[in-house]
Formats: C-alpha cells, structure tokens, sequence
C-alpha cells in the first residue's frame, strides 16, 4: 500500500541527508509505529507519505501512484489522512464542525453529502455533541480527536500521525490512542509516529529510526529484545521491559511476550 | 526557610463574574530543599497553584510567604520574583534575544546586577544546563535544535540564580534522552546548590524517581500532600480520580492480585528490584 | 480574555439575526449611501429612524450600540472642536476678535458628528446581529462575481476566517509569554512611554515568531487536508435568500427613495 524504495532526501541548505537509503512497505491494515529521538528522521519520513516531501533521491510510491507525480498529488492526500503534533496549529476555522468540513469541501463535495460525512466523522471519533463548539474552548486531547475527524472526513484509507500524541496530557494521549486503535480495527491503515516507547506496545510492527536510516524493524516484541540497538539510538524500552530484564539477569524465567504488568505478573505466578 | 501556602483560595473572573474556585483552601509547606512533585490531571489547578508562588496571580484569598516575604505585598513581590524562578511549559517559546547570551542575561540584568556579575551568571547557568559558553553565547536561540532551546530558556531562569525553581512539565515534548538531561540537571541543582525543585509533570515514574514530596490536586483541592511512597500507596484512589501510577506500582498491584505478598508502598525500580533480590518473592 | 473577537456579536433569534448576511451587508451599504446623500442635518432623521427600526427589530439593548461608540469619543470631541474652529460663517454669535463662533459652524460640527455617530452604529448593527463566521461567508460569497476582474473574494475571506480562528489561540500565547517574562522581572508598568514601548519587545518577538511558526504548521496542515485555493470549492452551509431577505432589501429601498424624494422636494 506504501512503498518507500531507496528513497534519500535532503533538507535544501542541510548539510546531511535526512533520510539514507529508506526501503520500507507497508501493507493494508497494518498498524505501523515509527519512533525516533528528535532529529531521527522519523518526521521526514512521515511527510514523504502523502507528498508534502518529495524524495531527493528513490520513489515512494501511495496506493499505486507515485508521490512525485503532480497530478496525483490531490488524489494521494485524499487517501492518505494526516495529523500534526500541534493541536491548535491544524485546525482552520472556529466552529468545530465547519472544521471538519474544510477536507470535503476542498474535494467539491455536494454540501448533503459534506453533512454526512461531517456526522460520520464526528461520529467516528466520539465527538458528535460538540459539533456546534468553539474549537479554543476544547481540550487537546479533544482538539486532536477533531483533527482527525476532518481527516477522516476525506474518507482516507491510510492515517499518518506525526507526533499527534506529543503534546498531550496523559488523557488527551490515551484518547487519542484509543480512537486510533478503534480505527485500526475497523480496516484502516494507520502510521504513528512518536517517541513513546509505550506507544508502541498495540501495534504490528515497530520501524526504530537513527540517523536517517531504519535501524530496526519487527514486532514490539522483537525490538524490545534488542536493548542495546534502543540505547544507541535514544531510545528506552518502556519502564516494564527494562524490569523485565533486570529480573531475568537475577534469575527469574520471562519470556519476551511480557510487556505489560499483568503479563509480568502472570509468568511470575502462572495461574 | 520555606515556603508556606495558608489557606489559599483562588477563583478566576469571567465577564465580571466569579467562577467556581480553581484553588479551594490550601494549606501546606514546602520544605526548603526537597523535590516536590505536583501532580492532577489538566484542570485540577495545578497551573494557577504555581502562579501564586511568584505572585504572577496575587493572593485573594489565604497567604503565601517564601521566606517569609509575604506575597499579597506589592513590594515583597519584586523580592520574591528573584527567590522564586519559574519555567512555564515550552519555556523555549519565550527566547527573544539575538544571542543566548543576550537571552539568558534579561533576568539578571532586571535584577539590576553589574555586568560582570550577569556575565558571570549567565555563563555558570549556560555551563549547569550543558551549553559551553565559548560554544553557544553568540548564537541566535532561534538556529538551536529543540532541546538546545529548552535548555537555554531554563539557563534564562537559572541565572537569577532562584532558591526555589519551579518548572511546569519541563520534559513535555522532549525525546527520552532530553527528558533524561532535564532531570538529571534537577537534581544536580539540589544537591549541589541546595535549590528547592517544585514540579508539575504527568511522568508517575519521574515523579516516584526522583521527588522527595508529592502533591497531588483534585479539582482544586489536596488530595494528598505526603512522600511517593505513601501517595502511590493510595494506588486505587489515585485511579478512580483519573490519575495513573508509577510502572512499578502497577507491578506490584498486578502481583498483589495474584495473592503475592508486596508491599504497595515499593514504587521506584530500584525499590522493587532490591525487595526481589532480598528473596522476598514467593509465588 | 478569550473571547474577544472581531466586532461584538451578540446571539440572538431576531428576524434581523436570521438575516442572509448578504443581505445585511447589501442593507448596510445602502444605509452607508443614505448618509452621505444627506448634507443637512435634519434630514439624518430618516436614515435614524432607518436605524431605531433595526435595531428594535434586532431586539438588541442600546447598552452595545453606545459601548460601540466609547472607543470613538475622543475623535468625536477632536472632530466637533475641529469643524467648531475652522468653519467659518455669516451669523456670528459670538466673537473674540481672534475668533468667531458662527451658527454655520456649530451647525457643520453637529451634523459631522451625528453622521459619524450613525455610520458606527451602523457598522455594530451589522457586527452585533452577525456572526464573524456568517459575515466572512457573506463577504466571500457577494464578492464572488468580482473574480472576472481578479478580485480575490475566497482569499481574503480564509484570511478572515483563520484570523478569527487564531485571535484566541494568539491571546492565550501572549498571556503565557508575559507571565513567563513577569518571571524574570521584567516590568510592564512603570516608566515613560519609551521605556514601556521598548518593553514589549520580550513579548513580540516570541509572539511573532510563533505566528509565524504557526502559520507554517497550518499551511501544511491545510495542504494535508487537499486545500487548493477557492476554485471547486464547495461549502457545509448554503447560504439562502428567504422571502423575508427579499422584504429587507425592499424596505430599505424604501427607505433610500423616501430619502431621495425627500431630499430633492426640499432643495
């Protein structure tokens, strides 16, 4: 579904490339998190998605259409919906749901049709009862969710999220995390880009970036394993696996599915 | 010395209008040189708390004194701004200089210190946050990466050289290796210049790492006011207001259900890695 | 603190907040036109009793259109003096050998006044009685037809759109700002008007510099959502003329014949 085949990119004036010699695919359905110390290329990455950066170098490649294709351009951002970190600095308009039309009513959708989808939408995200809202009077947490709304709006078939959770108090983040998840489920593709370690733990595949370059990819589970390859790459397993492993190293049996307190306590205390 | 908070009462105006209480009668001390770690979910008040420690929202209600320099006075406000620094949350939005030198200097020099003092406190401050004055005074805050910034706004704050440091989620944004430079630097600060550290963060864990005491606020009041230990005790109550615990409480609540017998008091990894090590664990 | 927006609406039900705001704003063109045709006093009673009609249709409290001339006061005085002082004229009613106060001067400076005093009222009925939202759509859509000669009527009302959106948000940032500089003592109250100036630079700076940040992140979030300018654009809310747009529109037409009539019968 998105295909990144060598792709190299640099900053105009940079010195450095941002992104080295990237190959990833990523296939439908999949719940992809991309993490990153500041700086990793993780963000880079993420924008070469729906074309907002064009590769120096390699193709990447949306649903069939390449991103450096201008004529797709329109097409490639209508199937690939995107959030920001910053809640307050993506959302256009004042009233909330006039917010979540602005997608749509760029497409030249019928206004009856623009009205479902903004239903749907809000609904979607649990936020049909602030529809009339001032959007400065809402939470971050809440902001973000209408964020997405307005992305979904444009009845995308990929979500990218690039630090959308960053910002936000630990509510907002579960929140959000937990719309997400719920979208994921329903059969949406969906990128996540973030620095929480913890974030990753629902997901199918985990791209660890360094550098500009992808250093590690696997399952939570697998990337975990590899402590050291984290570190060197400013990276810190959530607090749960580094226990994990401390207490294999004095003597207790884990195995690397334990991720979570519970899982701990369960192969502790086998039922 | 300390700083002494006597039934403080707060409520913002809104169209002429008294809303409900945002602080409702608070009483407590902060002892000088602890680490004490604010936490309540957004709302509970814990931002405009922070503001009647500098008097940035005048008391109405209910003192505050740091030092006993009682903040409802005009003057002893001024005094107090100097003793009591404050980093708000992206601290790094308020640079403004053309050089991080520059920046770093507005405070002292509205302390109205001689210039080889500002210079001497600009550049001790630069060195403490891990920016080498040779290296960083005569470039623009604006060119510097984001954690770079960060630290340069908090150099902004140290160079008045405060007694009290009071920083609003000063990690929030920043990647695990930023987060670690900030509270290291922290704790530097405290035990090495004796600097009382007061701190608003969402971390369970950094606050069960590294406080020494725990406020915890609940829609303006105190819910708990006591060390780690004993606040993250009150696990189950801390949860049903909203709040999470440490990593390592959820450990041990985890094995707790599973008829292990630990004590709910151990929150910090070390804590808890020493009570398997003592061979405390029975299955 | 926060909501302070552009104008002063106030919420309402009335048939002149039900309004299309094109209508509203064609009305207060028209209204605009009445004051100036009128170059005597006495014949500002129509376009006033134009404007007493509006606003007991409104069901608008005189309070706001009097808070919306406050800000005016002093340019009010300065006009009236001005006018009082430099018009001169045949019937003195008192002179001071250096200066004469004429009947034709006071006369003028009324008249200047009341006509500045009903255009602002004006302009606050139509802020008062419409939402910015409902006036930025009623600017983008009259202004349409003019894009044959370029006029560029989408963008300056997404302009306007993001701005009201932003004041808030850029309300609430400088408010931080501030605090943040209180704390490394600067002082924004004392000192001479230099000094104070020079003062605010710690705020602006930041605050520009996170506008700027700020319009960045919203471009390319906004490019993210398939913004491509107006062309093809559709909208959530239509904006439709009711009968009673029509009946509006006549009234005040109305009005500016009666005006007309008036006015040549008595020249």
């Amino acid at each position: 579904m998105i295909q990144f085949d060598h792709v190299t990119f640099q900053y105009e004036k940079a010195e450095t490339p941002a992104l080295t010699d990237v190959s990833l695919v990523i296939e439908q359905g999949e719940f992809v998190t991309i993490v990153g110390h500041n700086g990793s290329g993780k963000s880079t990455l993420a924008k070469h998605i729906n074309g907002l950066l064009l590769p120096t170098e390699g193709v990447v490649t949306v649903c069939g259409m390449r991103t450096d294709h201008e004529e797709d351009t329109l097409a490639i951002r209508q199937k690939v919906g995107m959030a920001f970190q910053n809640p307050d600095n993506q959302l256009v308009t004042t009233v909330v749901e006039e917010d979540v039309a602005f997608g749509p009513e760029n497409l030249g959708i019928a206004p009856n049709e623009i009205r479902v989808r903004v239903d749907e939408a809000l609904a979607a995200v649990g936020m049909s009862d602030y529809a009339t809202f001032a959007v400065h009077h809402l939470s971050g947490g809440q902001k973000q969710r209408i964020a997405i709304a307005g992305i979904l709006a444009l009845k995308p078939e990929i979500l990218v999220l690039d630090e959308a959770s960053a910002m936000l108090d630990p509510s907002g983040r579960a929140e959000l995390l937990e719309t997400v998840s719920k979208l994921h489920d329903e059969g949406m593709t969906v990128v996540m880009v973030t620095q929480y370690m913890e974030e990753t733990v629902g997901c199918d595949r985990v791209v660890v970036m360094n550098g500009g370059r992808i250093v590690l990819t696997g399952t939570p589970t697998e990337v975990f394993q590899q402590p050291e390859l984290l570190a060197e790459s400013n990276l810190v397993p959530p607090e749960t696996v580094r226990i994990r492993d401390t207490l294999r190293t004095i003597g207790f049996t884990l195995s690397d599915r334990v991720l979570t307190a519970e899982q701990l306590a369960e192969e502790l205390c086998p039922s | 010395m300390s700083i002494v908070i006597d039934h403080l009462t707060f409520a913002y105006t809104e169209g002429g209008k008294k809303l409900e209480p945002t602080l409702k009668d608070l009483t407590f001390t902060i002892e000088e040189g602890s680490f004490l770690g604010i936490i309540g979910h957004t709302g509970s008040g814990k931002s405009t708390f922070v503001k009647h420690l500098n008097g940035l929202i005048p008391c109405e209600k209910g003192t505050v004194t740091v030092d006993g320099h009682d903040l409802s006075d005009k003057a002893e406000r001024r005094i107090v701004r100097s003793l009591v620094g404050m980093v708000f949350q992206y601290p790094e939005y308020q640079l403004f200089a053309e050089s991080v030198f520059e920046d770093v200097a507005f405070g002292p020099r509205n302390m109205k210190l001689d210039a080889d003092e500002v210079k001497k406190r600009v550049e001790h401050a630069m060195e403490l946050v891990g920016l080498e004055p040779e290296r960083f005074s005569a470039r623009s805050p604006f060119e510097l990466s984001g954690g770079e910034r960060r630290r340069a706004a908090i150099a902004g704050v140290l160079a008045m050289q405060p007694k009290y440091l009071v920083l609003d989620e000063p990690m929030a944004g920043l990647d695990p290796l930023g987060r670690k430079e900030i509270l290291t630097l922290l704790e530097k600060l405290r035990t090495e210049s004796g600097c009382t550290v007061i701190m608003i963060s969402h971390s369970m864990d950094d606050i069960a790492n590294h406080a020494t005491k725990v406020l915890v606020l609940e829609q303006g009041s105190v819910f708990a006011y006591d060390t780690p230990r004993a606040v993250f005790l009150r696990a189950e109550e801390l949860q049903r207001i909203g709040l999470s615990v440490p990593s390592v409480t959820k450990i041990c609540i985890a094995l707790q259900k599973k008829g292990v017998q630990i004590p709910a008091s151990i929150c910090t990894e070390q804590a808890l890695i020493d009570w398997f090590k003592e061979g405390n664990f029975h299955a | 603190m926060r909501d302070i927006t552009l104008g002063q609406y106030v919420a309402g039900n009335s048939v002149i907040h039900k309004l299309d705001p094109r209508t509203k704003i064609a009305m207060m063109i028209l209204y605009i036109v009445m004051t100036f045709l009128v170059k005597k006093i006495w014949f500002m009673a129509i376009p006033f009793a134009y404007l007493v009609l509006e606003l007991i249709l409104s069901g608008i409290s005189l309070r706001y259109i009097v808070n919306s001339l406050k800000p005016i006061r002093f340019l009010l005085i300065f006009m009236f003096l001005l006018n009082l002082f430099f018009t001169s004229g045949e019937h003195v009613w008192l002179d001071l050998g250096f200066w004469k106060l004429t009947g034709e001067a006071v006369m003028q400076s009324c008249f200047l006044s009341v006509r500045i005093i009903l255009l602002v009222a004006g302009a606050s009925m139509l802020t008062l009685t419409t939402s910015p939202i409902a006036l930025t759509d009623g600017i983008e859509r009259l202004f349409m037809p003019l894009k044959v000669f370029h006029f560029p009527a989408h963008e300056l009302a997404m302009m306007m759109t993001i701005a009201l959106r932003f004041v808030p948000t850029l309300m609430d940032e400088s408010e931080k700002i501030r605090n943040a500089q209180m704390s490394r003592g600067a002082d924004f109250e004392s000192g001479n008007i230099f000094k104070r100036v020079k003062s605010m630079i710690p705020i602006l700076i930041p605050l520009f510099v996170s506008s700027f940040r700020k319009a960045d992140e919203l471009a390319t979030a906004m490019e993210s959502r398939c913004y491509h300018g107006g062309d093809g654009r559709t909208r959530l809310h239509q904006l439709r003329f009711q009968k009673t747009d029509l009946f509006a529109i006549l009234i005040t037409l109305l009005f500016v014949a009666v005006l007309i009539v008036t006015l040549v019968l008595f020249s």
